[in-house]
């Protein structure tokens, strides 16, 4: 499992590093916004608003697992580590899926 | 590049990783929060704009990226595509410098 964690940790990271300049412009143009907010509220749009945000919570999840494997003591948690980091992010997607 | 250079960028994106993780988990929140019945742009910015603290964390927020985004897509590219060197380094600096530029404007237009 352990691996197939941190490949979803790498792939969540490209997709969000491409993400960001989009959504950076879009916020940029203040008021202007309102168009992109209304394409926004097509289904397909929300359902890969959804992926997004299941894709920031994993990332989220995936490096805080690093984080605990390169700087805390306790290599053995490996497994529990591995099933936090989805734990958190079928949390999170379940939360915004909810809100929507 | 030399070790000490590859020393530093571990250590950046670690520093970074660990000022992100807090960021994005207040990010995940505010954003289950802000879409319950739906989004106006003036909605939004009625809510943020002249907030002095939202506008510090965000600032925060977006140069952490401005770190940690290009250094992991550098491993990505040297492992997965083979590209590495001076070219690839040259490419990363001017995504890191985007993400900057349009990141903090994205934070002016929203919160100043």
């Amino acid at each position: 499992m352990s691996k197939w964690v941190a490949h979803v940790h790498r792939v969540s990271g490209i997709a969000l590093a491409l993400f960001l300049p989009a959504h950076f412009w879009v916020l940029g143009q203040g008021l202007e916004m309102d168009g992109v907010l209304r394409w926004t509220e097509q289904p397909l749009v929300k359902v890969a608003e959804w992926g997004l945000v299941v894709l920031l919570a994993a990332h989220l999840g995936g490096g805080l697992r690093v984080l605990a494997l390169e700087f805390l003591p306790w290599r053995d948690w490996q497994k529990s580590l591995a099933a936090a980091a989805a734990a958190l992010t079928l949390g999170w997607g379940l939360a915004f899926a909810l809100a929507l | 590049m030399s070790i000490r250079g590859e020393t530093r960028l571990w250590i950046a994106q670690r520093a970074s990783a660990a000022v992100l993780a807090l960021c994005v988990l207040v990010h995940l929140a505010v954003i289950v929060y802000a879409v319950r019945g739906g989004l106006t742009g003036a909605e939004i910015l009625a809510r943020t704009r002249g907030n002095a603290a939202w506008f510090a964390f965000y600032s925060v927020f977006v140069l952490a990226v401005t770190v940690h985004a290009p250094i992991g897509l550098r491993a990505v590219l040297g492992e997965w595509l083979a590209w590495r060197g001076r070219s690839r380094d040259a490419v990363l600096l001017l995504f890191a410098m985007l993400l900057a530029w349009m990141g903090m404007r994205a934070v002016l237009a929203v919160f100043a």
